[in-house]
């Protein structure tokens, strides 16, 4: 190290990494020792979902291309840029696509917030397919492993309702026709939309249990067209109820990947 | 909306009319799964990083050549399709970087060596600062690249929701455009119900049924060829393919175009498809089909029956070893997915070869195959 960097070293030795308030906060020293740099690891709260050594392999980034941990940055990413939103923003078709306009136009970073979270939101989806392709071309998903992939198949699901329920907020013309087309097809679900198969069988006569009025594609929209209700319902899976499922089905697959151990040759 | 745009430079015509014409579905299909398993085979060759760059370069010509069509050039600029570049980019940079790997790997154990993966993973390594590091450039290099795209790109707000203005063509979100074109060729209860269904329960089945112990922890193709062929076929033909067909290809009324081809809202295509039972009774027995649906469907009820009870038998046969080793449960499941993922294709070219629109139909329940 140059004497100028020596210099710099010895004062933060002396009175930063010594001084009480670095000790309260790291309770170790600078991570440049084998002692220093395990504990920085197990005892920070976030740096801890990792362990603090990991075989060769499996620190490259061209075995993981990086994509598992990107899709949890990704997530957060959303979640921050999400809540700007959510500040701005009524789920509501007389005021949704308003406060999309003035966002847009009027307020400080509106319109740089919003691009990040629609980009990042198809970012992610693509992530999520490129994480799911390596854990595919590693044999990772094979024994001890095969409970985490199907984790991570609900949460790849998870990502791409996500996107879907998010696509419907800006109430413009792409937001209700692309979620019309979208939930048409939940017409035709076997027996439980009205336009599916074995759905008039359910019922007696001309009393249909399963008509427009009843079917799966209502219960989604709460109505039979795409309107307010829908608006309504997709705000509150999109910003409340996906991500936390979504949340906690992270935490079990973070969980899962340090108790079932990353995968590596034999 | 402006009406249908310009052909482009005239010198160009020759080239733009070859490639619309090899645009046309049951083409750029077949010549898709004919590309996909050549490049299975000259994986060696491809992965060498002279020809992966040749590669690239000619997908660039050609990109930025395309630029020239009016067409092209207008569904380029969407804001909207800037993730299927991205798509096309990012897959075929990670589907470069596996095979890459495998081929290296493949050629140590036949050379008796270790995988580089096993060398690399004799030691041990802190996770700070070496994975630590890694994940801050990497992560500061996304977010970097998400901002550069928000300021750069703007996302779209179209008009105020009108639900008595339907668009024409009315798309699903791109990563759906792979479902909304298997509407083509399957009613929605298939296209939109049954088969992203299976995807998903296969995705859950598909540890629990793949008795292959090799491969973990490093990347093959030699020692997993059935696994990586099937799951790659899914995911690049059967769902980057048609996603890339569904943005680029489909114009107003979902009518097929080529990819230069200007979106004619007036495009007349003579459609006359015809059921299976129109076939077997008019065709075949020269008689009217009968009118009660039990009669009049069995033809095609017996090749769907014949499709998922022969085949599966044909199939313990023909993989009797895979057979043995799963046992009668999971072979079930694996032959039954594997036949509902090859009934699209199989569809698809009935469509293309005899027009044929529903082996089985009846409307009346809403049941039709
Ligand atoms: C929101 C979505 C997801 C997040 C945030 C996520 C996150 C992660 C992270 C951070 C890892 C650590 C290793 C790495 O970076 O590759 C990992 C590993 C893993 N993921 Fe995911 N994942 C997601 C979706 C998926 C999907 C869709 C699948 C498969 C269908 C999957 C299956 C697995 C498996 C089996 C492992 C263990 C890999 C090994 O041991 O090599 N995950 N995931």
């Amino acid at each position: 190290m140059s004497a100028v960097g020596d210099q710099v070293r010895k004062i933060l030795d002396e009175s930063v990494y010594q001084s009480v308030i670095w000790k309260s906060v790291f309770r170790h020293g600078f991570p440049d020792t084998d002692r220093n740099r395990t504990l920085v690891v197990l005892s920070n709260l976030f740096l801890h979902l990792h362990p603090a050594k990991l075989k060769g392999h499996a620190v490259r980034m061209r075995y993981t291309w990086c994509m598992g941990g990107l899709s949890f940055f990704m997530f957060l990413i959303l979640t921050i840029s999400g809540v700007f939103l959510m500040f701005y923003y009524r789920p509501t078709p007389e005021y949704a696509y308003v406060d999309i306009v003035a966002l847009r136009e009027d307020v400080p970073l509106g319109m740089f917030m919003r691009n990040v979270h629609r980009w990042g939101a198809h970012a992610m989806v693509l992530i999520v397919w490129l994480h799911m392709l390596r854990v595919f071309m590693t044999g990772s998903y094979k024994a001890p492993r095969e409970f985490n992939w199907a984790v991570g198949v609900i949460l790849l699901k998870l990502t791409l309702l996500l996107s879907f329920t998010g696509y419907l907020l800006p109430w413009d013309q792409l937001a209700i026709w692309a979620i019309t087309v979208g939930t048409n097809m939940a017409r035709a679900t076997p027996f439980l939309g009205h336009e599916g198969p074995g759905a008039s069988l359910i019922g007696y006569d001309d009393f249909k249990v399963v008509h427009s009025k009843s079917d799966i594609r209502f219960a989604l929209l709460g109505g039979s067209i795409v309107g307010p209700s829908a608006l309504l319902r997709f705000y509150v899976l999109h910003c409340v109820f996906l991500p936390l499922v979504a949340g906690f089905l992270m935490a079990v697959h973070f969980w899962r990947i340090r108790k079932d151990g990353f995968s590596a040759p034999l | 909306m402006s009406g249908p745009v310009g052909l482009g430079p005239d010198y160009m015509q020759p080239f733009f009319d070859f490639v619309n014409w090899v645009c046309k579905p049951q083409i750029l299909f077949s010549g898709s799964v004919v590309t996909f398993f050549g490049a299975l085979k000259f994986r060696k060759i491809l992965v060498k990083p002279p020809v992966t760059i040749g590669i690239v370069i000619a997908m660039l010509v050609f990109f930025f050549i395309s630029l020239l069509s009016p067409q092209f050039y207008n569904e380029a600029r969407k804001a909207d399709n800037a993730p299927i570049f991205i798509m096309i980019v990012l897959t075929g940079l990670v589907i470069w970087a596996a095979f890459y790997q495998a081929v290296n790997n493949d050629e140590r154990f036949r050379q008796g060596l270790r995988s580089d993966e096993h060398e690399a993973a004799e030691e041990k390594l802190h996770v700070w600062p070496y994975l630590i590091y890694i994940e801050a450039i990497v992560a500061a290099f996304v977010l970097a690249a998400i901002f550069a795209w928000s300021i750069g790109l703007e996302a779209p707000l179209e008009q105020f929701a009108n639900p008595a203005k339907s668009p024409n063509p009315a798309k699903a979100p791109w990563y759906f455009l792979g479902l909304q074109e298997m509407l083509v060729y399957y009613d929605p209860w298939i296209a939109g119900v049954l088969l992203p269904g299976m995807i998903i329960s296969g995705l859950i089945a598909l540890p629990y049924c793949d008795p292959n112990p090799k491969g973990v922890g490093y990347f093959t193709f030699e020692q997993r060829r059935f696994a990586i062929s099937v799951f790659l076929f899914g995911f690049l033909i059967l769902w980057v393919l048609l996603i890339f067909v569904g943005t680029f290809l489909r114009g107003p009324n979902w009518n097929f175009f080529g990819l230069y081809e200007p979106w004619n809202e007036h495009k007349l295509l003579s459609l006359n498809n015809v059921n299976l039972s129109e076939y077997f009774w008019t065709n075949l027995l020269g008689k009217a089909p009968p009118a009660e649906w039990w009669k009049r469907e069995w033809p095609g009820f017996a090749l769907i029956l014949g499709y998922f009870t022969v085949m599966p038998a044909l199939a313990t046969v023909a993989f009797k070893k895979f057979y043995q080793q799963l046992g009668f449960v999971r072979f079930s499941v694996v032959i039954m997915h594997l036949l509902v993922m090859l009934s699209l294709p199989i569809k698809m070219y009935l469509r293309w070869s005899i027009n044929l629109k529903y082996i089985v139909f009846i409307p009346d329940y809403f049941f039709n195959i």
